[in-house]
């Protein structure tokens, strides 16, 4: 019966075309399309703030360099993943990343909890050469990030980009995207302040590359690795009350 | 090259070739100062290597219409030869970036010249330079066969191998620019995924109006996996690379989706690029050279009909394999092992079928090595759907995943079955083409073989034992119940791994540029046609062994 109809199908070129459409195109609109309707597919985090222009121009050179050929930004809900990089990923924390950065292989160890865990001065040692300070590391060195200056003057088209694929950045923060960026990596600049109140207490304005007068790739990329798990502290808040329930329940059973 | 093109299509060629390099000229003005203006050079400059030799013979005779009773050739002959020279480059890429993590300081402090950089380029011109450009050639010499019919139009053709090319240099220089959306296997960024669409849809018409001509009243199975190629990867290309370009002259852009939507959209593509390009061309490959060189009809038609539409409906589910324990939700995730693991049975029913094929003709898989590199691909491709399955099951995943044990299942599958189904078509086709009776060397098509098996399995063998012992390493815990094993640990347990890996991909690189010589030298040596192949006539069989497709599609209709 079924090898009947085919036989008929296989004669007729325009409807074996709209058959291999239509076959092909289910999978992925039942697994996919969901994705952008169920409302708890993303966690709610309040406290997310979105990246500055620097630690989005870090992002964008993490890209460039292919940083993410060999390491993962997501820490699975294995309880080694845990104990090594700190509470699993939510789809929360990479809300604004687009595209997201997940990885695919482990050569390197995860970042996606990376930030403050090492100082700035091990971050530009490492980038300029990683067997200064991990002698066996196979790391490339990217001793350019230090030489390079870093060029924000067009970092307000993307910023405005950014919005269009549905980014909350305010007017104000695309209008100073450039100096937003330079004010970042120097805490003497004029406009500090209105970094602050733009992004939030939290943002971390320092000379990441250790000096000032200057604004390099290093600044932007060492700014965007002392991010990374930092937008939200919604894992640590769940990881916390999970690990409540479970001395609840090990109280329970004793 | 061009001689068969009439007057006004080698005008209207040089009036593409003109428009195209305008759209480059605009591209380097506006983008001055940014990396895409070497883009909007080398579109310049391609198009007039492309234009120089049509325009020398733009005046030249037109060609008699005889030429229209026989199939149309020449961009099947130099998409091969365009092939295997990506295929050497995008394995000498490979190979290096292999090396270099080993050794990580020949980086020589240039950024273009760093693994970040490089990979890429390995990824891109193994699967879209040396695969792309030898699905696109044996599928244009396929659809003509199986249908009996020449190509519809001469221009397209040229349009869309040249294209398609065009597209690769694009990537790949891009990839030593810093040029890249990051999304792997999708890498170039937004103007070359929108050239890449121009170029398939004309691909796709092409291909539907061949297959509108043809003289037999079925299309024939290999003509099935083609279409399913061509229409699945445009669908694939267009949805994963939605994304919002900084500005008009800039390459950088914004992938419409993000984070959990963006990994599965990601993953939704690139296990199907797996399946619709690595996959389903090349069972399109398989379906046509390995029947004809063995001289025996495909084994069964029912089972091409049931292994066809498995593959075409569950691989599409797939891809969330990918994501196992991520912040995916755990719905998509069950669905994506359920059917990765039912995905082995349309797998393994085309791989039987291939090597049930055999049936009756192994003597010459014992003698001919360019029809044992066929045989071999089908074995591997058992083989690499199986670890597939195996490794979507999720406690697998768990020690498996971020692992090289990925990076052997991929190359179990790229040098074990597409590499080694391409290198099977492009021995039986270049003799063909070009009208010799063999290749220059059998002895260097069987060393060849030789050296591609060993470096094989060395390449494998290496990278499973690098997996799972950082698998293990990852997960062990002493008894105190902290990790036994820092990062740091695994990594140098890594070394020897990688050393050996290097050696497996270097013998597998020797194995190719044998073949590219064996091939360069086929055609270059001139010697009398050989007499099966002094009428190329439409529909006309001169040799029986030489067209047993009349005989596969008549032992599949029964």
């Amino acid at each position: 019966m079924i090898f009947k109809g085919h036989y008929k199908l296989e004669k007729n070129s325009l409807a074996l075309v709209l058959a291999i459409i239509v076959v092909s195109s289910i999978g992925g609109l039942i697994e996919i399309a969901p994705l952008f309707t169920i409302k708890n597919t993303v966690e709610e985090a309040p406290d997310m703030r979105v990246y500055t222009p620097l630690e989005l121009a870090g992002r964008n050179i993490y890209i460039r360099e292919g940083c993410y050929a060999c390491h993962s930004q997501m820490i699975r809900t294995l309880r080694d993943d845990v104990d090594r990089y700190g509470p699993y990923s939510l789809a929360a924390e990479s809300q604004y990343d687009h595209p997201m950065l997940w990885g695919s292989k482990r050569t390197g160890p995860d970042l996606a909890r990376i930030g403050n865990k090492y100082s700035d001065i091990w971050h530009v040692k490492h980038l300029n050469n990683p067997r200064d300070v991990v002698p066996a590391s196979i790391m490339p060195a990217y001793r350019w990030l230090n030489r390079n200056e870093l060029e924000t003057e067009d970092y307000n088209l993307h910023l405005a980009a950014m919005r269009k694929v549905g980014v909350p950045y305010t007017d104000e923060m695309i209008d100073n995207a450039a100096k937003d960026a330079i004010a970042q990596a120097n805490p003497n600049d004029d406009n500090v302040a209105g970094l602050i109140a733009r992004y939030g207490e939290a943002t971390a304005v320092r000379p990441f590359d250790g000096k000032p007068e200057s604004l390099t790739e290093m600044d932007a990329v060492v700014s965007y690795l002392q991010i990374l798990g930092r937008l939200t502290d919604l894992a640590h808040q769940v990881s916390a009350l999970e690990s409540k329930k479970q001395d609840v329940i090990s109280e329970g059973t004793q | 090259m061009y001689s068969q093109l009439t007057l006004s299509e080698r005008r209207n060629g040089l009036l593409i070739l003109l428009s195209v390099s305008l759209v480059g000229l605009l591209i380097l003005i506006g983008g001055m100062g940014n990396a895409i203006a070497i883009h909007g050079a080398l579109i310049i400059l391609f198009c007039l290597v492309i234009a120089y030799p049509l325009y020398k013979v733009k005046d030249a005779p037109a060609p008699s219409s005889e030429r229209l009773k026989s199939y149309y050739d020449d961009p099947t002959k130099v998409g091969i030869v365009i092939s295997i020279t990506w295929g050497v480059v995008g394995m000498a890429v490979g190979d290096w970036v292999a090396w270099l993590m080993a050794f990580p300081d020949l980086t020589f402090d240039a950024a273009w010249a760093s693994y970040g950089r490089l990979r890429p380029v390995h990824t891109s011109g193994v699967i879209f330079g040396f695969g792309g450009n030898a699905l696109i050639a044996t599928s244009f010499h396929v659809v003509q066969r199986t249908s009996r019919a020449r190509l519809a139009g001469q221009l397209s053709p040229w349009f869309v191998l040249l294209g398609f090319n065009l597209f690769c240099i694009i990537a790949a220089t891009g990839y030593l620019l810093g040029i890249t959306q990051s999304k792997e296997y999708a890498e170039p960024e937004w103007y070359a995924d929108i050239w890449l669409v121009i170029v398939w849809v004309t691909y796709l018409i092409l291909y539907l109006r061949t297959l509108a001509k043809r003289a037999e009243p079925h299309i024939y199975v290999a003509n099935w996996y083609y279409l399913a190629f061509i229409l699945v990867v445009a669908v694939l290309h267009i949805v994963n690379n939605l994304a919002m370009p900084v500005s008009l002259f800039g390459f950088k852009s914004y992938s419409a989706f993000s984070g959990v939507q963006d990994a599965m959209t990601q993953w939704w593509y690139g296990h199907n690029a797996v399946a619709f390009f690595l996959t389903a061309g090349f069972l399109g490959m398989m379906y046509y050279f390995l029947p004809k060189r063995a001289g025996r009809p495909i084994y069964s038609y029912r089972m091409s009909i049931i292994s066809f539409w498995g593959i075409t409906f569950m691989y599409m589910w797939a891809g969330s394999h990918h994501l196992h324990y991520t912040a995916l939700p755990h719905w998509v995730q069950t669905l994506g092992v359920t059917f990765s693991v039912m995905l082995l049975v349309p797998s393994w029913g085309s791989a039987a079928n291939a090597l049930l094929t055999l049936n009756g003709a192994w003597h010459k898989v014992r003698d001919d090595a360019t029809l044992r590199f066929m045989m071999v691909a089908a074995i591997f491709y058992g083989l690499s759907t199986f670890e597939g399955s195996f490794m979507a099951i999720r406690p697998v995943n768990s020690l498996s995943h971020y692992t090289d044990w990925t990076i052997g299942h991929v190359h179990s599958g790229a040098l074990g079955w597409v590499a080694f189904i391409t290198f099977g078509a492009m021995y039986s086709l270049v003799p063909w083409l070009w009208k010799r009776k063999q290749m220059y060397s059998p002895f260097l098509v069987e060393l060849h073989f030789w050296f591609a098996l060993t470096g094989i399995v060395i390449y494998l063998v290496s990278l499973w034992n690098a997996g799972i012992t950082q698998g293990l390493m990852w997960r062990t815990y002493n008894e105190a119940g902290t990790l036994t094993y820092s990062f740091h640990d695994s990594m140098l347990a890594m070394y020897p791994y990688y050393f050996a890996r290097g050696i497996g991909g270097l013998m597998y690189l020797v194995g190719a540029m044998i073949a590219f010589y064996n091939i360069i030298m086929t055609i270059r040596t001139s010697g009398e046609p050989h007499p099966d192949f002094v009428n190329p006539d439409l529909g006309i069989h001169t040799v029986e062994h030489l067209a047993p497709d009349a005989v596969a599609v008549e032992g599949a209709k029964q």
